[in-house]
């Protein structure tokens, strides 16, 4: 089994999100940066748990800069066995994609992985893009993954249910929650991952076409109206006349 | 010309749909084209697409479309584009429709959009707002390619049904053989799913143990809300994970989320801080959630959750 696994930087969960001063930026001073976590706790994690059981190696791949490393290099110290860089700062999904496929075509990859979105852009487009790029069937939202011989058995959330999916290797999927659990890196691994290999490549070219142009914070709640809780006969007016939602 | 591909789980059209059609009317206004519905398979009353903009409808069936495969309902679509000359293709950002946006966008090298939740404008080439950073800030996105592939977020504008009914004709396209083998299938009936439910009833660990969720369905059920938990009540089993909304389960952006003994951690409010208007029912008035809420009762649920059950079906017997 080769397994690749596509790992992205997000801020941190609970970090505070702001702009520069015309709104065109992300103002990542001071952010706390990690992997993302559908990256880390289902894609990866599940990759590394077949690779126990089937034999074989999780290769980690990332479209990002030096600065990047810091998040490769803990997928390592969970247990990646080597990892690419496309030397890129990633401006759209396409472009990722794009560069992710380009590396992926004469690797012969058996299975390629990611989460089912990043926490930053919410775009859950990659993985589409990566299998419509490469030609291969693209399983999203997968709970739950089994391979037997070339074959891969899955569980995949669909709108209000759920299916389980049969399908031939290699494919790629996005990973969610039910897929594994979070590993958290011993000291072993965190030395060992020093000396795994990060191979940089060069990004191919391709002009970002969709291109963000500005951000802005929502408005901040007015604060919230407290109702009595003998009251409730209070609340439904104030839902159905000052809200309008009933 | 404005191309809407409209899903039809079942061969039902539902709400998303409505809202995907009138969406793709409005941007086909803004551009000064047309605008065309596409379904797949077979679909009751496809005609009435047209009322909410829609000048032709095009439907296309295959056995080979009867399971769901991205790739064989992405090469129909974008057979179907080319066919037509759309160079605006809108989807559903449903689980399916997303998977289908992104390889329409890598297959035409086209620029994207996954979750626009407002009407676009024409400047920079089109330009669509989005939720980004997990409902924390919104960004507006320059498309400057020639084809442009937007998913619209549901709940994010009301279907409006102006016209009359459209013609349907039959479209030939190409359809491959998917590779995906769907085994079985498991979807719970009778209720709305929770991406597209306008009134959600969502409870949390303050409620104690499962044995107490009646009084959250007998409110759901007075409301015709559809129910919702927090994921530490999901992970301990007390309800279906399918239920689950917060960061790791489903974002919804309902225009009503009654949160009961959820204490508002921020993994939780970033599946839910899209909502229109939330109330927060929670006996601890340093719970955090209170800080995200429209209007707050600090109290306990159990006394208070029957008490809003009787106000809402009594406001209800008012109406009629």
């Amino acid at each position: 089994m080769k397994i690749l696994v596509c790992v992205s930087k997000t801020p941190d969960t609970t970090a505070k999100i702001s702009f520069n001063a015309d709104n065109t930026e992300f103002q990542s001073a001071g952010v706390q940066y990690i992997m993302n976590p559908y990256d880390e706790w289902y894609a990866l994690v599940r990759a590394l748990e077949l690779k126990e059981t089937l034999g074989g190696t999780v290769t980690l791949i990332n479209v990002g800069t030096a600065d990047d490393e810091q998040v490769i290099r803990k997928g390592l110290a969970i247990g990646g066995d080597d990892a690419v860089r496309i030397d890129a700062a990633p401006k759209s999904a396409l472009f990722v994609a794009k560069q992710i496929s380009a590396h992926a075509k004469s690797a012969g990859y058996d299975l390629i992985m990611l989460g089912k979105e990043t926490i930053d852009y919410n775009g859950s487009e990659v993985g589409a893009m990566v299998a419509e790029y490469m030609d291969m069937p693209y399983v999203s939202y997968a709970t739950k993954l089994d391979i037997a011989g070339s074959t891969a058995t899955l569980m995949r959330d669909i709108e209000g249910g759920e299916e389980e999916i049969e399908v031939d290797l290699p494919f790629v999927l996005s990973a969610a929650k039910g897929m594994a659990e979070q590993r958290i890196p011993n000291m072993r691994g965190i030395m060992m991952a020093k000396s795994k290999p990060i191979q940089v490549i060069p990004a191919v070219p391709f002009e970002d076409l969709s291109v963000v142009t500005s951000y802005e914070l929502p408005k901040a709640k007015s604060g919230v109206k407290l109702v009595q809780p003998e009251n409730m006969d209070e609340l439904v007016r104030l839902l159905h006349e000052e809200a309008k939602v009933i | 010309m404005v191309l809407v591909y409209v899903e039809s789980p079942k061969g039902k059209l539902k709400k998303a749909a409505f809202e995907a059609v009138t969406y793709g009317k409005k941007v086909a206004e803004s551009l000064g084209v047309s605008c065309t519905a596409l379904t797949i398979g077979a679909v009751d009353n496809a005609a009435q697409l047209g009322k909410y903009g829609a000048s032709k409808v095009y439907n296309t069936a295959d056995a080979l479309f009867t399971s769901f495969d991205s790739q064989v309902y992405t090469r129909a679509i974008a057979d179907a584009a080319v066919q037509l000359g759309a160079k605006t293709i809108v989807l559903c950002h449903s689980s399916s429709g997303k998977s289908i946006a992104g390889r329409l966008a890598a297959r035409f090298d086209a620029a994207s959009v996954s979750g626009a939740n407002a009407i676009p404008e024409v400047r920079n080439g089109l330009t669509v707002r989005k939720s980004v950073f997990s409902g924390k800030a919104v960004a507006e996105i320059a498309l400057k390619s020639e084809m442009k592939i937007i998913s619209l977020m549901g709940n994010s504008l009301q279907p409006e049904n102006i016209g009359a009914d459209a013609e349907v004709d039959s479209l030939s396209l190409n359809v491959i053989p998917g590779r995906i083998r769907v085994k079985s299938v498991k979807t719970q009936e009778g209720t709305v799913p929770l991406p597209e439910a306008e009134l959600v009833v969502s409870a949390g660990r303050g409620l104690k143990g499962p044995e107490n969720w009646g009084m959250v369905e007998d409110l759901a059920t007075a409301m015709n809300a559809t129910t919702a938990c927090s994921r530490p009540v999901a992970d301990a089993h007390w309800r279906p994970h399918h239920e689950h909304v917060g960061q790791t389960g489903v974002a919804i952006r309902p225009n009503l989320y009654i949160a009961i003994g959820i204490s508002g951690a921020i993994q939780h409010l970033a599946g839910v801080n899209n909502s229109k208007v939330i109330v927060v029912i929670n006996k601890d008035p340093e719970a955090p959630f209170f800080k995200a809420a429209d209007y707050g009762v600090v109290g306990d649920a159990f006394e208070i959750v029957p008490r809003l059950t009787d106000a809402y079906k009594k406001f209800k017997a008012s109406q009629h």
